[in-house]
Order: structure tokens, then sequence, then C-alpha cells
């Protein structure tokens, strides 16, 4: 996107100037004052690219881990409508997945570095893909509450000052609004069938409802990057506000569900506009975040195996294209060629 | 009607192996690709099994004696090189086998010219990876003609008439073996010496005979439709 007037002048006094700092950086500074983009090939002050890259590695990173839990119930799935569904979901995961990692690589990382990170356990992933799926209802629960709570965090993240993000978050928020309804009506289904699927629904709601509400990070008053983010327009909101509103749009489709929330001190706070409700287990997030929730290992673990037991597939498509790009045309057949 | 299950459960079946890939895929490019394909053949099995009846209560309420997949489709996934292996002798065979549909006026016409697009498709991605898994390193070259060898005799249910499939079985038999012929030799492998049908196994699927690993699999598929019956889900 092409810079605005706002900082068009300080941009080209930055030129002049020859890696002049302060210029470069009051370039920067206008630029997200007035909400322009900032692109790949603009000055950025260090700090900026690597939170960026820290948050984008992680939501990446949760895209792809984030496919486990669910890809757990696609053989077991009760129907073969609901069947097409969850595989079409766990399948846009996995393109999601890859448009983060492009855009993280815009910042001068790559993939198989950020893969290594995260194998290594030194880059994170979201803590809720750190429970486990237990019924089919927790793929419905994860549809309304999980990703509910990630489209909460990333429709802002459509207008981030990065622009290869912003631009990424905005064809992950349309397909993840999909998911996020067919979620929804996957509960409903069980909510109105049969006793024990309605009970099935109850008992998933109950599990999941605490671990997405941490989904929205530490309060403010104990999150590490908060300010800073929101200084530079990465973030727009602080996550109390967020899992506010969060909040506010649930407990409405709980009811519409005829499902309740594991929260008796829900209830609507008339003074302040909105619902009071009760105190998060912070204990239990930083256990999770510390890799002691319950399936910290298993996920990581699924993913290392995959990774390695996959490399003699990378290595052989890698020798392949070295043997055949070199301008020698097709494959040579050696040896006993066609039948 | 035998040959609507007949073609819809190979889909069926072979679109729940690739969906048993999700997360574990050697590289997340896979992971789209294998999942696409799982979804492509779940949406054919879905139409072929409609034409008969209920899709859920014959995908979910038949015992294994029923189900009338070929062997092949049914076979465990195995390691990368099988499951691609597998895919390339189904694709070319499903490719054939459509197109021959596509262009009659029987009752799998239009459901087979919606399919031929999808299956020229997986076939080409099954193609493409059995060229540079063949052609890659002596490893994934060794793993390759590993899995083109075990499955080989798999192949010959493949062509089996079916009753009420019209279509010049014979001359798909041969498309076939030219072409995945032709694919293997490009990636450097031996096309197998032995028999395309085991001993006894000749066109069992089609009759219900299954392997042992299928039991396995529909238990797991069953499972929770079986444990709340008449739900709706």
């Amino acid at each position: 996107m092409a810079a605005g007037t706002a900082s068009r002048a300080a941009r080209a006094a930055a030129d002049g100037a020859q890696g002049a700092d302060a210029a470069l950086q009051a370039a920067f500074d206008a630029a997200v004052a007035a909400d322009e983009r900032i692109e790949p090939r603009d000055w950025m002050p260090d700090a900026y690219r690597a939170s960026l890259v820290r948050q984008m590695a992680q939501h990446a990173h949760s895209e792809i881990i984030g496919m486990q839990p669910e890809a757990n119930w696609i053989t077991r799935a009760p129907s073969l409508r609901r069947k097409a569904i969850l595989m079409a979901k766990v399948q846009d995961e996995a393109g999601h997945g890859l448009y983060l990692y492009s855009a993280a690589e815009t910042l001068g990382t790559s993939r198989d570095e950020l893969l290594d990170k995260l194998h290594a356990g030194r880059q994170r992933y979201s803590s809720i893909f750190n429970y486990p799926t237990l019924t089919w209802a927790d793929v419905g629960a994860i549809g309304w509450l999980v990703d509910g709570a990630a489209i909460t965090n990333q429709v802002p993240l459509c207008r981030c000052s990065y622009g290869p993000y912003a631009r990424a978050m905005v064809r992950v928020c349309k397909e993840e609004s999909f998911h996020q309804r067919q979620g929804y009506e996957l509960l409903l289904a069980l909510s109105n069938g049969t006793p024990a699927q309605h009970e099935m629904a109850q008992d998933a709601v109950n599990r999941w409802w605490w671990p997405s509400l941490m989904m929205f990070g530490p309060p403010d008053d104990a999150s590490a990057h908060s300010a800073q983010s929101m200084a530079w327009k990465i973030k727009r909101h602080s996550n109390d506000e967020l899992r506010r509103r969060f909040v506010d749009i649930c407990v409405p489709q709980a009811a519409a569900l005829g499902l309740s929330l594991p929260d008796p001190d829900i209830r609507w706070n008339e003074e302040l506009g909105r619902h009071d409700f009760g105190a998060i287990d912070w204990t239990e997030f930083q256990e999770v975040l510390k890799g002691n929730g319950p399936c910290n290992e298993q996920r990581l673990g699924q993913r290392r195996r995959a990774h390695e037991e996959g490399a003699w597939v990378r290595e052989a498509a890698a020798a392949y294209a070295r043997k055949h790009t070199s301008g020698a045309g097709p494959a040579v057949p050696k040896g006993k060629a066609t039948a | 009607m035998t040959a609507a299950l007949a073609l819809g459960d190979d889909a069926l079946v072979l679109s729940h192996r690739l969906g048993e890939w999700a997360g574990h895929a050697p590289v997340l490019e896979e992971e789209v690709a294998l999942a696409n394909i799982a979804l492509d053949l779940l949406g054919q099995a879905r139409l072929l099994l409609s034409l008969v009846g209920d899709e859920d209560e014959l995908a979910y309420l038949r015992e294994e004696r029923a189900f009338r997949n070929v062997q092949l489709v049914e076979q465990p996934n195995g390691d990368f090189a099988h499951t691609i292996a597998r895919q390339l002798y189904f694709s070319v065979h499903q490719q054939g086998l459509y197109e021959q549909l596509a262009a009659g006026d029987g009752p799998f016409a239009a459901i087979a010219a919606k399919a031929v697009k999808e299956v020229a498709y997986h076939r080409d991605h099954a193609e493409q990876w059995t060229l540079r898994l063949g052609d890659g390193t002596d490893e994934s070259h060794e793993r390759m003609q590993r899995a083109v060898d075990a499955l080989w005799r798999c192949t010959g249910e493949l062509f089996q008439p079916v009753e009420g499939v019209d279509v010049d079985w014979q001359a798909l038999h041969d498309r076939w073996l030219e072409t995945v012929g032709d694919v293997l030799g490009r990636a450097t492998l031996t096309v197998p010496a032995g028999p395309q049908s085991g001993a006894w196994s000749a066109g069992a699927g089609r009759q219900g005979i299954h392997t042992e690993p299928f039991g396995r699999m529909l238990a797991e598929m069953q499972h929770l439709h079986r444990s709340h019956p008449g739900a709706s889900w």
C-alpha cells in the first residue's frame, strides 16, 4: 500500500539523510500515528520487528497445533455431513498457518526457522490447544467458543499497523466466522437432540468456557507486551477489554443454545452496561503456559514426530528439485524405464 | 444397487484413510492437499450412497461384510510412500472409470462428470509425488519402490467387472497399466513383476471379504453414531 500524505515528507527526508536513525524513527512514528500501513521494505524499529515476529509466529503455530484437537475427531464424526465440515475446517487451519508463516517471512525470518523454534519449545502457541477433546461436543464448543474468542481477538488485527499481517487477518477472519457459525450450529443440534446429546453439549461448554476466556491473555496489569503493542497499533484493544466484549457476546448466545455458562457470578451490570463475571484461575493459565497443561507434551510431541517422520519426504522433494530445475528438462529415466 | 455401493464405498473408505493423516503430514502443504482429496472423495461418496438410501445409515450401520469397496482403499496409510502409491493406483483407475461413465448416459454419468475434474487433480498430485519420491533420494526411492510393490497385488480387483457399471473393463485395465507404467518409469521405479491379485482375494472386497485392519477402521468410524441410536447430528 502506498504511503499516505502524513508521513511522505518525513520518509523522503529520512531517505535523504541516509540512515539517520532519528529521521527514520520519526517517519515510522508518523506513519503509525496517521494509521498508515507499515510494509516489508519500510524501515521499522528492531523491537517492532521482533515483537511482530513473536506474535505472528505464535499465531501461525496456534493454527497448526490447533489442528490436532479437532483432527482427533475426524475419524469418529457421527455423520458424513459433519465429517465433511470438520475436514474442511482442519484444512482451512493448515491454510491459515501457511498465510501466517508467509506474512511472518516478510519480516526476514523463515518458516523452517520458526518451526524449529516451535519444536524446541522456544516459541509458543495458544494455551487453549493444550486441552483435550473428549467428546464430539467438544468440536462444537471449540467452534463456538475458541473460534469466537479468536475472532474477537483477530478482527481488530485486520487494522493492525503491519500491512502483511493485517491483510492475512482479513482472509483468516472470513473463514473463521464461517467455522464459528458451524460450531454453534453443531452445539445447537446437540442441545436440541436427545438428553444424552444435550448433556454432552453442556459438559463440553463447562470444560471449554474458562480456557476460552484465558485466550485473551493475562489481565491488563500483568500483560508484558500490551502497552507497547498498543502504542505501535499492533494491538487495538487491551486483553481485558476484548475479554469483556467476548463475554457480552456469549451470554445471549448461550441462552439461545439452551446451555448454561459455568460461572455463577455472571450477571448484567446496569451501571457499566456490560456483564460482570467470576475470577479466572490464573494459576492454571500459568501452568499451561509453562508446559504443564493436560496436552502440552502430546501436542508438541505429535508436531515434532510429524516433522521428523516427514524429513525423508521433504529431502526427496528437494533432491528432485535440484535434479530437475537446472534446465535438464523432464526426468531422464534411468534403468528399466517404461512398461 | 450394488454398483453405487461399490463406487461409493471406494470413495468413502479412502476418504477416511486420508482423514487419518490430518495433523501428521510431512509438510504443511500436504495437510492441505490430503484433506482436500479426502473431502472430494467424501463428496463423491455422499452422492453415490444417496442413490442407494440414507448416506449415514449406509456408512455407519452396515457391518464389515456388507461393505463393497475394493481392498486397495482400506489398506492402512503406512508411510507417505504407501499413501501415495495407493493414491496413484486408485486415482488413475478412478479417472479412467469416471471418464467412461461421464461419456455414457448411465445412472452415474452426472456424478462422474463432476468427479472427473477432481480426480484429475488427485491423479496429478499422486503422480508428482511418485516422481519426487522415486527420483528423489536413495531412501525415498527405496521406500517408494517398496510401497509400489506391496500394493501391487491389490490392483487386480480394480478391474473386476461390477454389475451395473457399464464400462469396458479390459480397456480400463490396459490404459491403467500403460499410465501407471509410464509414471513409474519416469520416477525411475520398476513396475512390479508379480500378479495383480492375491491367490484367493481377487474381487473379494466387492463381495464383502475384507482385510483385518478394515474392521478396526469401521469400529472407530461407526462407534459414536452407533452409541446414540436414532439421534440426529
